[in-house]
């Protein structure tokens, strides 16, 4: 199949273009950055180096057409709309990887984005990119939108929470930690790296842009709205995500009973590992063990006294959180093995 | 031989010339448990005592 990357000279771009060199069924067309067109792909990613011996092309939608038959965008929010109109309209299959079709209510673009959608009847054709929830329409979509990192982080594990009416819906709280990875690659004085390492830094306390897809896509599982408190930090690392879900439980609840929840939602699932071990070093999710990979590693713990499951779950921002989620929905739009192109073992140490 | 783990309900595989007094562990969760009597086609578990560890002191 071929396919063609537009917006390829950021992080979730290297990535993507990373994950099809080496993807079976996919063939890379057309590697498109207005930023960087006519430069070579290694002098923005090095590690390509070796494996993608071509230029960045200029944005032309006519070529871009003719030779592709599926395009991923992975252009800034806001800038994605038009791309990808155009591109549908156009007959191509899209995995768009912004926030701009995330969203099912067109009022929720301007409540957490700001602005007036241009193209609300497009949010209807869009599917939201967890194939975990959403496989069966997936299959059968011709545009799909990639999930915001830590939202996808975070809706994992308490999918089956949800799923079972054990938790308080009114009262969700979702702690994120995310690597500097995750700001993306432009630059600012901020993620200088004398003002970024070491840093533990509350980014945005109260209402941060992942929120309203979490609370979206958590009252299609509940049929009913649900509020979310989110409160994400960036911390000393390059890539990771460590999200800390408190939930709370409306009638008494065991371990034993969480562990075939979770079992019951997740043991078919190739990107899920469970982990709640009494042993080792690796007894709960730490993104340290994610590294490269798409896994999303999920575990939990229960606080009786106050009524509360600790649900934590850890993945690679730029993997799970964005390409590696982008590949994956290609694989079952395409009816290709799910795992094609992402049998990646984790990186350790790193 | 095969059986049910305590803490969280996975399959702990045992071998079938274990012991009594041996342990074994579950794979999922990492919990131990001893063997406290066996006849031909099954075992008895109970939790094996364990020393925890204590971070942040």
């Amino acid at each position: 199949m071929k396919v063609g990357v537009i917006g390829a000279s950021g992080y979730v771009g290297g990535e993507l273009l990373r994950l099809l060199v080496s993807h079976p069924k996919a063939e890379l067309k057309m590697i498109v950055s207005r930023q960087r067109a006519g430069e070579y792909v290694q002098r923005v990613h090095p590690s390509l180096k070796g494996f993608i011996n071509t230029t960045f092309s200029p944005m032309d939608i006519e070529k871009v057409t003719s030779v592709c038959d599926f395009v991923f965008t992975s252009v800034p929010h806001g800038k994605s709309n038009e791309i990808v109109k155009d591109l549908y309209e156009r007959g191509l299959k899209v995995v768009d990887l912004s926030a701009d079709f995330r969203l099912k209510n067109p009022k929720d673009y301007v409540k957490w984005y700001g602005w007036e959608h241009p193209f609300p009847d497009l949010l209807t054709k869009s599917v939201y990119g967890i194939p975990e929830f959403h496989r069966a329409d997936i299959q059968r979509a011709r545009l799909v939108s990639c999930p915001g990192c830590m939202a996808v982080t975070s809706l994992l594990a308490i999918k089956p929470l949800i799923e079972n009416s054990i938790i308080d819906t009114d009262h969700i709280v979702v702690d994120s930690k995310i690597g500097s990875s995750g700001a993306g690659s432009e630059s600012n004085a901020g993620t200088h790296h004398a003002m970024r390492y070491g840093v533990i830094r509350p980014y945005k306390p109260a209402k941060h842009r992942h929120t309203g897809e979490i609370e979206q896509e958590l009252g299609i599982l509940a049929k009913h709205p649900i509020k979310v408190s989110m409160s994400p930090h960036a911390v000393n690392l390059v890539r990771g995500i460590l999200v800390t879900n408190h939930l709370f439980f409306k009638r008494p609840i065991q371990e034993l009973e969480l562990w075939k929840m979770y079992r019951d939602s997740y043991n078919n699932e190739p990107f899920i590992r469970l982990i709640r071990d009494t042993k080792g070093f690796y007894k709960f999710p730490d993104p340290k063990f994610v590294v490269g990979s798409n896994f999303c590693d999920i575990g939990f713990d229960i606080d009786q006294d106050n009524q509360r499951i600790v649900a934590l779950s850890a993945s690679d921002n730029l993997m799970k959180g964005a390409a590696g989620s982008a590949i994956q929905n290609m694989n079952v739009m395409q009816g290709f093995n799910e795992t094609d192109g992402l049998k990646l073992t984790p990186v350790t140490p790193v | 031989m095969k059986k049910e783990c305590q803490e969280c309900g996975a399959e702990i595989n045992i071998p079938d010339d274990i012991l009594v007094g041996e342990i074994v562990a579950c794979q999922d969760c990492g919990s131990d448990f001893e063997v406290t009597s066996k006849t031909q086609n099954s075992v008895e578990l109970k939790p094996a005592e364990s020393v925890g560890e204590d971070w942040g002191q």
